[in-house]
């Protein structure tokens, strides 16, 4: 492939605009997504481990549905499917609301690992020294699964910025979607999806760089890295 | 003060504890020996209610408790006047050796910090690691962080302080200096109860001693009754065992 004239042209002039779908509707529909999925995830861990009667047993039905089921179909059920029954939602919204049901199921089985990897006698501890369960899950318990969570939540942060490039699917204009576009008008795939691809690699690693900063912090909030079993 | 008759505890039917009864008094240490899997654990983690007891009665400071039928709040309530010294410590771990100390007195008995802390390195103090106030659990050898883990227990001043064999965890060369300071506390006259398997401790420091086997209080009587030469066959026996190990 000769780096024709023509093509670093192409190249310059839809960098930006590649760039500028990226910041404006991937970041935004990624962290938003994320944030709520970590809710769910919180949520659904403590009502599995505080064995709420009926309510755990929705929350393992949610986690099967979603965990059995391809992301995509789930895009095409809800901004496809769901019209049928007379719910209609823009596409923005509808890619949020799925990406967040969705990694909030995996994220709720993480969350709920890692607090059951706390030892049990850090809340018998927290018990004889008056602590409520409240109290405890709060000040004690949270804040170690956190630490452990941190590392399997990152490379799920890390997956979603790239699943949302399945949202161009269902009309959502994020960077992929505006590289289709550009390609379809030009022909130069080759070198309009590497550059789309470079732009991903450099979100991916600089949350991976944020989460080596974080997971220091954390550690040196642990006394080292030693994470007693 | 503390009282317990009829205690009873079984796990998938299996009878762990039979009809326990024991009394200490105040200022006491009542040391708990026993063979492997006699029950001591069990006893004491029922004693505070970290296990629930299938029958039995808590006389504690002249008030009476149905232990199976204690509810959550009493259970709060009892155990603002006792603490616990757990075989492998459970130190917070996210918590420095001060903050381990302190979390008891803020969160649970609402303690403004400044005097927490206060009464924190007062605590820290009494088992010689008010220097390592800032170090976390991780960074602390196992015999610090049993003081520490001790230093917890004494801060929230309670009326009886539980030992499930403190040492056992512990390498040999560390085990002395725990011991020192439960041996100090007894003298300042803190009443404990501690299981171990360090009879020389239970002679030298313990006013009463009783003996659990197969989940039945064999015997619970004065310390020098429990060493003396014409005490049961089967506790001469046990106490030979022990030396016997001591030997090797
Ligand atoms: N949570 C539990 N579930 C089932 N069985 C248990 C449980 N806890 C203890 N046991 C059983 O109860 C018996 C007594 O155990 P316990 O830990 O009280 O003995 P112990 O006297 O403390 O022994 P050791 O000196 O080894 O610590 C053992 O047979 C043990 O297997
Ligand atoms: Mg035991």
């Amino acid at each position: 492939m000769a780096l024709s004239e023509r093509l670093v042209d192409i190249l310059v002039t839809s960098f930006p605009r590649i760039l500028g779908q990226g910041i404006l509707v991937t970041i935004p529909l990624t962290v938003i997504s994320f944030v709520l999925a970590l809710i769910i995830a919180v949520i659904c861990a403590m009502i599995q481990i505080a064995d709420i009667r009926g309510l755990k047993q929705l929350v393992r039905f949610y986690i099967w549905i979603i965990r059995g089921t391809p992301l995509l179909v789930q895009l095409y059920l809800v901004y496809f499917g769901l019209p049928d029954l007379g719910i209609m939602l823009p596409a923005f919204p509808c890619a949020v609301a799925v990406f967040a049901l969705n990694e909030g199921a995996y994220c709720a089985e993480t969350v709920r690992a890692s607090i059951e990897a706390v030892p049990r006698g850090q809340m018998e501890a927290g018990y004889c020294v008056g602590m409520s369960y409240v109290q405890i899950m709060a000040r004690i318990v949270l804040p170690q699964a956190f630490r452990t969570a941190f590392p399997p939540l990152s490379n799920s942060l890390i997956s979603m910025v790239k699943d949302t490039s399945l949202a161009a699917n269902i009309t959502v204009m994020e960077m992929f979607m505006e590289t289709q576009r550009v390609a379809g008008r030009t022909y130069e795939h080759l070198a309009l999806y590497s550059e789309v691809a470079v732009i991903y690699l450099l979100f991916c690693t600089v949350i991976t760089w944020l989460q080596r900063m974080g997971e220091r912090r954390l550690n040196a909030m642990n006394g080292g890295d030693v994470i007693h079993a | 003060m503390l009282e317990i008759v009829g205690l009873r505890k079984s796990f998938d039917g299996a009878p762990i504890l039979r009809e326990v009864d024991l009394s200490i008094r105040q200022g006491d240490v009542l040391a708990v020996l026993g063979p492997s899997g006699g029950g001591k654990t069990t006893l004491l983690r029922c004693m505070n209610y970290l296990e629930r007891a299938d029958a039995g009665t808590m006389i504690f400071q002249g008030r009476k408790m149905d232990m199976p039928a204690m509810t959550r709040r009493e259970i709060a309530d009892y155990r603002r006047h006792t603490a616990f010294v757990f075989q492998n410590f459970n130190l917070f771990s996210n918590k420095t050796a001060l903050q381990n100390v302190t979390e008891g007195l803020i969160v649970a008995r609402k303690m403004a910090r400044s005097e927490a802390e206060k009464r924190g390195m007062e605590a820290l103090e009494r088992v010689g690691l008010a220097d390592r106030r800032d170090a976390y659990p991780s960074q602390l050898s196992g015999g610090q962080q049993q003081r520490v883990a001790i230093a917890r227990a004494v801060a929230g001043s309670p009326d009886v302080i539980f030992f499930d064999e403190p040492t056992s965890a512990l390498d040999p060369e560390l085990i002395g200096g725990v011991l020192d300071v439960i041996q100090a506390l007894a003298e300042d006259g803190m009443t404990m109860v501690v299981v171990t398997h360090e009879v020389n401790f239970a002679r030298r420091v313990s006013d009463r001693v009783l003996f659990m086997e197969n989940g039945a209080a064999l015997v619970c009587q004065d310390t020098a009754a429990f060493f003396g030469e014409q005490n049961l066959e089967r506790i001469q026996t046990f106490l030979r065992s022990l030396e016997r190990k001591d030997d090797k």
